[in-house]
């Protein structure tokens, strides 16, 4: 085709019909595209996605070697740190990855040209949350591979139960991405620590690194009514009792349900907030 | 038959004259009734109402906190309107602005486009979003029509502010909008791209038969592109004219002089000097 041709045809848009499911998939698809042109714009940014993960799992494994050296009891729970790691960095980094690409936006001071287009809110948040389990992917795959490399722990040992613990932890993810964004959203880049720091709040309560059973009588119920609590209690019956309770993952299934409404609801309102105020037109750095 | 549209003027005795001629039957690209917005208590716009016909660019000026960026954000849907109501092509932004954003786009120098992105990228993304099926011609179009073509694998934020308007207003073209509106388009630029950037806005205005709305402090530019100029003073209309009008009603050489008496409050006294036969036409309409 000539030059001149490819212009002529380029002389008129053809737009396709806005509304309808194929319509929501495009522009879904469109921001996916826009995060991979990202991503592939900085080989830094590739290479930092595995870096704290890899070092992360390097550190528990090693110590998960020493101790398993020196105490007899902990020699028998082969596996359970790097395993509590790994399944935290699931919900650590699909966490971060749902946050930072809605910052992202913001920093770059293109959340308006987004928000005037065709694309919904609901749209943008399906791409996020797509968005987050591609990133985790690649952060996630190479690290769990090498945890098999050095320290002989195969992640692929907690069977079909591992698919049905990432679901949860992901679906997590996404209801704390959701609010995040949306205190982001409604109160600007000042909230922008919340955005790093929301998961780490549940890190003491929902027990990566020990039972629940540790925790004083009080906190327990809370733990419980946390999904990744159910996640870690899931993994640690599997490696040290080689049996897997279903019910767990059933609650922990349908606290998500519950929390993944909470975070849209809260994501919805501080966006319909936002118009109201006119925060929206202030966004950037 | 046309029907004179003179919504303004029953807005508190606004003096108009310009206010737009629609012919009775033909779709109307925005209309704004009783516009309201109140941040706190402060209020930015103050019950303004007017239309904008088919093929018509319109400008709005006024000081700064005037109220024009905020009316634009509301025919945008990035912000909600306190009271009142915006149509546009129909459809109240609020509720259906999904129905009819695939028709407006948006230009302004206050809005990126995303940095890390190349030229090409970032119209690819946006042409996704506006459902354009047939992106790279249009954008091969395009890019040979704003003279972008040698910027197009170049990173969007590595080039400079006169590239990045053309780059914005090509986003903003992609989808060959019925409506376009720009928030000062030209600002910062230097007189050679600013003239060369109207004189493309004047041209897809005409060719297109599409409606413009800017918002603008450059006076000259004004007088150049608009038909038609709303002048808002502390969120309200005081003037609704033709350029010319505006200019013979406060027996002024420019709309710069126009513009400086009324931000500066001498509107009343300057037209009370001016000649006789320009008053009662400005307000006979």
């Amino acid at each position: 085709m000539s030059a001149a041709s490819t212009k002529a045809r380029g002389a008129d848009p053809i737009i396709l019909e806005p509304t309808g499911v194929g319509a929501s998939l495009r522009r879904i698809g469109a921001l996916l595209k826009r995060y991979i042109y990202l991503l592939r714009s900085s080989g830094i940014r590739l290479v930092e996605l595995i870096y704290w993960p890899f070092l992360q799992m390097l550190t528990w494994g090693f110590l998960q070697q020493y101790l398993a050296a020196t105490t007899s009891p902990l020699a028998q729970a082969a596996g359970v740190l790097i395993g509590s790691v790994l399944l935290w960095d699931i919900l650590f980094r699909s966490k971060i990855g749902f946050s930072t690409t809605f910052i992202e936006e913001m920093w770059a001071r293109n959340l308006g040209n987004l928000l005037i287009s065709p694309l919904r809110a609901s749209e943008l948040v399906a791409a996020l949350s797509l968005w987050s389990v591609i990133r985790l992917s690649v952060s996630m795959i190479p690290v769990a591979f090498a945890a098999y490399l050095i320290f002989g722990f195969n992640l692929l040992d907690l069977g079909l139960a591992l698919a049905a613990f990432f679901a949860v932890l992901v679906l997590t993810s996404w209801s704390l991405g959701l609010i995040s964004a949306g205190v982001i959203l409604r109160y600007g880049l000042g909230a922008e620590e919340l955005a790093w720091s929301l998961a780490f709040l549940l890190l003491p309560i929902c027990c990566v690194y020990y039972p629940v059973s540790v925790l004083p009588d009080w906190l327990q119920p809370v733990a419980l009514a946390l999904p990744p609590t159910h996640v870690f209690e899931g993994m640690r019956a599997i490696l040290l009792e080689h049996r897997f309770d279903a019910s767990e993952l059933w609650w922990a299934l349908g606290l998500n349900a519950v929390y993944l409404f909470v975070g849209y609801l809260t994501f919805s309102r501080f966006l319909a907030s936002a118009r109201v105020n006119g925060s929206l037109l202030q966004l950037g750095e | 038959m046309n029907e004179r549209v003179n919504e303004a003027s029953r807005e508190g005795g606004a003096p108009t004259g310009a206010a737009e001629s629609v012919p009775a039957g033909a779709e109307i690209p925005a209309k704004v009734r009783d516009l309201t917005k109140v941040y706190g208590t402060v209020v930015a716009v103050d019950r303004i109402s007017f239309t904008l016909a088919q093929g018509t660019t319109v400008a709005l000026l006024g000081g700064n906190g005037a109220g024009k960026t905020t009316t634009i954000a509301m025919l945008l849907g990035l912000v909600v309107p306190s009271a009142g109501e915006v149509r546009v092509f129909g459809a109240d932004v609020s509720r259906n602005r999904g129905t009819v954003a695939h028709r407006m786009n948006f230009q302004s120098p206050y809005v990126d486009l995303p940095a890390r992105l190349t030229v090409r990228q970032n119209l690819t993304v946006y042409s996704g979003l506006y459902g354009i099926a047939n992106a790279a011609e249009r954008i091969a179009f395009i890019a040979e029509d704003l003279q972008i073509g040698p910027l197009l694998e170049r990173p969007t934020g590595k080039l400079s502010a006169g590239q990045k308007t053309r780059v914005g207003l090509a986003k903003a073209l992609l989808n060959a909008p019925d409506l376009l509106l720009l928030d000062e388009p030209t600002a910062s630029l230097d007189p050679d791209t600013a003239d060369w950037i109207r004189h493309k806005l004047k041209d897809y205005a005409e060719t297109r038969g599409a409606t413009l709305l800017l918002a603008s402090h450059n006076m000259a530019e004004v007088e150049r592109l608009a038909d038609r100029v709303i002048l808002l003073d502390q969120g309200r209309i005081i003037e609704d004219e033709t350029p010319a009008a505006l200019i013979a009603t406060y027996g002024r050489e420019t709309l710069e002089e126009v513009f400086l008496d009324v931000v500066r409050g001498r509107a009343k006294q300057a037209s009370d000097q001016a000649e006789p036969a320009a008053a009662p036409e400005r307000k006979a309409s």
